[in-house]
Formats: structure tokens, C-alpha cells, sequence
């Protein structure tokens, strides 16, 4: 499904290479891992999946489904099915939480050539979604994210996945900021979205969140690349003993 | 002191092509704004208070043209209940108006107190404006009380069940309108004004209100998008003890827009807030200019204004908070804020504080920004395109400017209104 090739990217600004040769391949229906100390590059590979601007791809190639993703603009990309939940949620004020999930929604099945959802059937299918995920009739009234707690937001962008209906799911550290019940709620979330069809890229700092999201395949990311890969125990060593060991070993 | 005199040839130009309105309870009062006139002469481009905005086209004898836009829309408000009195380049129209009479308000026209000697309404027609060009001189307003030859005068008395609509028509492609309100809150009475449409190629509006104690009043005005109309607008309120008005102004495109706001705290705990969301795009040019007094204790004050500008666009923002000594715990709040969609576009801001009191909360602040990249990505990343993204970022920066609204059916309203007219600029 997502395929990375030889990826190298540098930050467009300075002349900083970030990524420097990182291949990935994530199958339909598996979760993968991306553990890696900090400024090894997994949230710049989240960014440049999605298509933020600021990034320069210097070499390689990405692509879903065989299309390459690098050539699209964010929200094409969006259409074709990436979906990245963000680590900093964004607060837009005076636009209501609903209008923008029925704006994303309808954009991206006209996008795709699909008829728009009517407003009956947006609001139904909303208000199962959000139930699910406890979020009440107000949170989807208030402007998007304005005011929400930590918990409040990562839960809004489960919602946003659930909506959107997405192929490939990428997660920056969404158990930042989490308490031990909000992060088990929003697990369950993604849990419940897990399907042969869609593939996900759960990129955090901690196992803790991978006891609840159980992935397939772990990856660590150190110094823009995939230094080792491994099963869901190789969540549990780094955990235990930190990088230190696994950095040295493939050194 | 003699005018300069360039100032004094263009003063007389433009007086020599109006006439004063006579009879009536009113003359005296036009007399003396006419003196006014005289002694201080019509804005100049050398003027201090003009630096940001050219008054050439608002002060010459002859009304510039404007064609009269028409894009077969709804009109704004259409779907209120509402009382229509309307205008057409100036006069007013019986047949397109409602029936005046509601419960609790008296409305009359402006013109036929020229036939009443006698009039409660003789006490504020240009009392208020005249108060409003101290310290800073607004001889717009002044020539407005001189010349105007329509309006209306409101009296609320109690608490109408539906807001008045001013409608404001444009016919004529040279028409130079000259209106005048003057609008009265008896005590613990409490009304909504609205206002919309371009009235004229040229249009020169004032509006005198005085809220009694305990009397609130909301004024929630959209002056269209009408490309080519020119506007100078005043609005002078003078405010009792624990009284309220919220004066909020939706302003898209036209050529030039001077909207000033004067208002005065003369009773304790009142509060005002005058607020405005504009939207420039191309050659465009929106004054906001406000002046908030405050001379009594406790009173609250807010001034928001955003303004989104493109393709050429300029704003700008003077406001200024005077408190005076005496006016203790005072809250002022003044911020303008401009998104600037491209490097064309400029926004002028002169914020300003003058207090004498020692214990008061004020506070100002201005910025100019580009669009919230941020914000954008991750609309663009849920799948709204660009031009979609750009609109709600938009609409976004206005909202905090749109909420002084208090009745949020018609903030609703005009932000509906706005999203269209976003949209089809796509």
C-alpha cells in the first residue's frame, strides 16, 4: 500500500538533511510501528507524507497504491486516502468543528468524484461516530479544537479518521499529552477504524501506547533512516533498555 | 484662524452646490453646523486626522460615479422580521417602506420636522455631532447635519418586538446622498437598527444616538460589496448610567469607506462596543476611524476590528480611548487586526490611549499577518483545497469580530452571507 523508497528529504530553509535514505513498505490491513529518539526524523516523514510545505525531497520516492504521492498537493493527497493525526492538533477559530468535518468529508468525495453526503446523512453518520468516541454534541458545535483539552483534541481527530474513512492512517505521537483513560479511548477509536483495507503508521516515543494499539511490524528510526525492524517485541526492548543498545548494535 | 486656501476654495465648491433645508424646529441647528463648516472647512489631504484616507472624492461638489451593482442576490436581512424603511439614493421610499407604526418606537421622517416647530428631537439633531468634534474636528458630520435632507427619527419607549431595517437603494450611477438619523432610548427601553445597501454613488450618513439610562441599543450594519459607491459615515452616541450599545459593521469592497465612531460614557457602569469585520478585495480603500470617551466610572469599552485584505486592498484603523479624570475602573479594549492575503495589500493602524485616571484596565493592540500556514496544512491535510482552506482561515480571523454580535441568528447571517460572496470569488 505505502511504499518509501531511498527517501531523502531536507528541511527547505537550511541546508539540513533530515531523512537520508529511508525505505518502508506498509501492507493493507497491518500496523506499523516508527520508534526513534528524538530528531531522528519521524515527524518530518509524517509531514512529508502528508504534504507540508517547508520540505525538500532531495531523492527517493513514495507512493500508495502505486501513485506517487510526492508530485500531489496535501489535499489530493488527502483525497487519494492519507490521513495524518496530528501530534498539535490545530485550534481554528470561528469555524465550527461540524462545518469543517462536512466541508473535508464532501471536498474530498468530489475530489474522488462521489456524490456529496447530504446533510441528514453527514449528521447521522457524525453523530454514531462521536458517540463512540465520547464526544459530546458541543464538542462538534465549538469551533474546531478551540478550547479542547489534550484529550479532547487527539479524540477529534479520531473522529476526523472515522469521517474521512482513510486508506492510510498515520499517527504522530497521538499519545502525547494522554492520560492513561483518554489514551486508551482513543486507541480503542483507532482500533475499531483496523480493517483489511487500510494500513497504519503509528509513530510514537513510548511502548506504552503500543500495549493498546498492537501493531505488526516496529520500526526504529535513528538518524533519518530504518536502523532495525522487528516484531512487536522490539517495542518492548527499547522500552526496557532505551536505543542506546539497538544504535550500538547497528553501528 | 483663516483656512488655507485650497481647504477654503474647496469648502465653498462644495457648499455652493448643496442648499440648506429651512422651516421647522431643526434650521437653527443646520445653521450652526453650517458655521461649523465654515470655520473649520472640509477635510483636506494635509490633515492630520486624514493622513491614511483621501477625502478628495468625498468633499468635491459633484458625486463621483458609481454603477449600480446588482447581482440578482437576496437582500441582506431578507429572512428577518424586520421594519423596512427604506431609500433610494437618499429619499425615502414610502411604497418599498413598511408601515411605521410598531409598539414601543415612534418613527418619523427626518424631513417633515421641517414642518414642526416644535420637537423633542431638536434637542439632539446635531448636539451630539457638535459635542463629537471636540477634541478632534469631523466636518463631514457637521456639513451632514447642515444639508441633510432625509432620515429618520426614532424614539424607542419600550422594547419592539422586531428590529428597524434602514435599506439603503442605489438607482442613480451620479447620486449624492445626505442622510441623517437621530435615534432616542428612553430609559430601560431597548432596540435593534439595521442598516445595509450603498444608498448612493456617494453617501454621507450620520446618526445620533442618545441611550438613557439603562436603555440598550444594537446597530448591526453590511455595507454591501457594491464595487464603485463611496461612503463617509459618523455615528456619535452619548450614553447614560448602566445603558448598552453594540454597534457592529460588515464592510466588502467599495471604492472608499470612512466609517467613524464617537461615543461618550456620560453615566457610570455603561457599557459600548463597537466592532467591524471588513473584507478588501482589489482596489479598495475601508476607514475605520473610532473615539470612545470615557467620562464616568465603571464603564467597559470594547473595540474589535479585523479586516481581511487582497489584491490592493487598504484598511485602516485609528481608534483611540480617551479616559478622562474621574473615570475610574474603566475597561477599555481596543484591537485591530489585518490578514493580508498578498504583498499588495497595506493596513494603517493608529491605536491610541489617553487616560487621566489611575485605576483603570486598558489595553490595545494591532497586528498584521499572513494567513496561519498552520492552520491551512491542516485544513489541506483533511482534503479542502487551497482556495476552500484560504476562505474558512478567513472567516476564522473574522469570527472574533462577528461575535460581538449578540443575537447570534444574525451573526449567522452575515457570516452565511460572507462565505458567499468568499466563494464565488473563487
Amino acid at each position: 500500500m505505502l511504499e518509501i523508497k531511498n527517501l531523502h528529504v531536507k528541511l527547505e530553509d537550511e541546508d539540513k538533511a533530515i531523512l537520508k535514505g529511508l525505505d518502508l513498505k506498509v501492507e493493507a490491513g497491518k500496523v506499523h510501528a516508527i520508534m526513534g529518539p528524538n530528531g531522528s526524523g519521524k515527524s518530518t516523514l509524517s509531514y512529508v507524507l502528508s504534504g507540508r510545505d517547508g520540505y525538500e525531497v532531495t531523492d527517493g520516492s513514495a507512493t500508495l497504491d502505486g501513485e506517487d504521492l510526492l508530485e500531489l498537493e496535501a489535499e489530493e493527497r488527502a483525497a487519494l486516502g492519507i490521513f495524518l493525526a496530528f501530534q498539535y492538533p490545530v485550534e481554528i477559530p470561528g469555524v465550527g468543528n461540524m462545518t469543517f468535518l462536512r466541508t473535508a468529508v464532501n471536498a474530498q468525495r468530489k475530489a474522488r468524484g462521489e456524490e456529496e453526503l447530504s446533510a441528514t446523512d453527514f449528521l447521522k453518520e457524525v453523530r454514531a461516530k462521536a458517540k463512540s468516541l465520547k464526544i459530546d454534541a458541543d464538542m462538534l458545535k465549538r469551533p474546531v479544537n478551540v478550547g479542547f483539552s489534550g484529550g479532547e483534541k487527539k479524540r477529534n481527530e479520531i473522529l476526523q479518521m472515522a469521517m474521512l474513512e482513510p486508506k492510510m492512517c498515520i499517527l504522530d505521537e497521538t499519545d502525547s499529552g494522554l492520560d492513561v483513560d483518554a489514551m486508551k479511548l482513543v486507541s480503542e477509536g483507532v482500533n475499531a477504524l483496523r480493517d483489511e483495507g487500510r494500513g497504519f503508521l503509528v509513530i510514537t516515543h513510548y511502548q506504552r501506547l503500543l500495549d493498546h494499539i498492537k501493531p505488526d511490524v516496529v520500526h526504529i528510526l535513528a538518524n533519518g533512516r530504518i536502523v532495525k525492524t522487528g516484531g512487536p517485541e522490539l517495542a518492548l526492548e527499547v522500552e526496557n533498555n532505551g536505543y542506546a543498545d539497538i544504535l550500538a548494535e547497528v553501528e | 484662524m483663516a483656512l488655507p486656501e485650497v481647504k477654503q476654495t474647496a469648502t465653498e465648491a462644495r457648499l455652493a452646490a448643496l442648499s440648506l433645508p429651512t422651516g421647522g424646529c431643526l434650521e437653527a441647528g443646520r445653521r450652526a453646523a453650517l458655521a461649523r463648516v465654515q470655520e473649520m472647512g472640509l477635510p483636506g489631504a494635509r490633515d492630520e486626522y486624514w493622513k491614511y484616507t483621501r477625502p478628495e472624492t468625498l468633499v468635491q461638489a459633484a458625486a463621483p460615479e458609481a454603477s449600480v451593482f446588482d447581482d440578482g442576490e437576496v437582500a441582506m436581512f431578507n429572512e428577518f422580521d424586520r421594519l423596512q424603511v427604506v431609500f433610494v439614493d437618499g429619499v425615502f421610499d414610502a411604497e418599498a417602506s413598511d408601515d411605521l407604526s410598531l409598539e414601543g418606537v415612534t418613527i418619523e421622517r427626518l424631513s417633515d420636522l421641517s414642518a414642526k416647530d416644535l420637537h423633542w428631537a431638536k434637542d439632539l439633531y446635531g448636539v451630539l455631532e457638535a459635542r463629537g468634534q471636540n477634541p478632534v474636528e469631523r466636518p463631514l458630520a457637521a456639513l451632514n447635519t447642515a444639508f441633510a435632507t432625509d432620515g429618520v427619527v426614532v424614539h424607542v419607549t419600550g422594547k419592539p418586538s422586531k428590529p428597524i431595517n434602514l435599506v439603503y437603494k442605489h438607482a442613480e450611477t451620479a447620486s449624492d446622498a445626505i442622510l441623517h438619523h437621530v435615534i432616542k432610548v428612553d430609559s430601560g427601553a431597548e432596540a435593534t437598527i439595521l442598516e445595509n445597501g450603498p444608498a448612493a454613488s456617494r453617501f454621507n450618513k450620520a446618526m445620533e444616538i442618545d441611550v438613557a439610562d439603562g436603555g440598550s441599543l444594537h446597530l448591526i450594519r453590511a455595507q454591501g460589496r457594491d464595487h464603485e459607491r463611496r461612503a463617509a459615515t459618523h455615528l456619535f452616541a452619548r450614553l447614560g448610567k448602566e445603558s448598552v450599545f453594540k454597534a457592529f459593521t460588515l464592510t466588502v469592497n467599495g471604492v472608499l469607506t470612512r466609517n467613524e465612531a464617537v461615543v461618550e460614557f456620560l453615566g457610570d457602569d455603561a457599557v459600548a462596543h463597537i466592532a467591524g469585520a471588513c473584507v478588501g478585495d482589489g482596489d479598495f480603500h475601508h476607514d475605520d476611524t473610532v473615539f470612545i470617551t470615557h467620562d464616568a466610572v465603571n464603564c467597559e469599552s470594547r473595540q474589535v476590528f479585523k479586516k481581511v485584505l487582497r489584491n490592493g486592498a487598504t484598511g485602516v484603523f485609528q481608534g483611540k480611548i480617551l479616559v478622562k479624570e474621574g473615570a475610574q475602573k474603566t475597561d477599555g479594549y481596543q484591537i485591530s487586526q489585518s490578514l493580508l492575503l498578498d504583498d499588495d495589500s497595506q493596513f494603517l493602524a493608529k491605536p491610541e490611549l489617553e487616560i487621566y485616571a489611575d485605576d483603570v484596565a486598558c489595553s490595545h493592540g494591532s497586528t498584521s499577518g499572513a494567513i496561519d500556514e498552520e492552520g491551512l496544512f491542516y485544513l489541506r491535510s483533511r482534503g479542502v483545497p487551497l482556495a476552500e482552506a484560504t476562505d474558512l482561515m478567513t472567516l476564522a480571523f473574522l469570527a472574533e469580530a462577528i461575535e460581538e454580535i449578540e443575537d447570534t441568528d444574525l451573526g449567522t447571517a452575515l457570516i452565511e452571507r460572507l462565505t458567499g460572496w468568499l466563494a464565488r470569488r473563487r
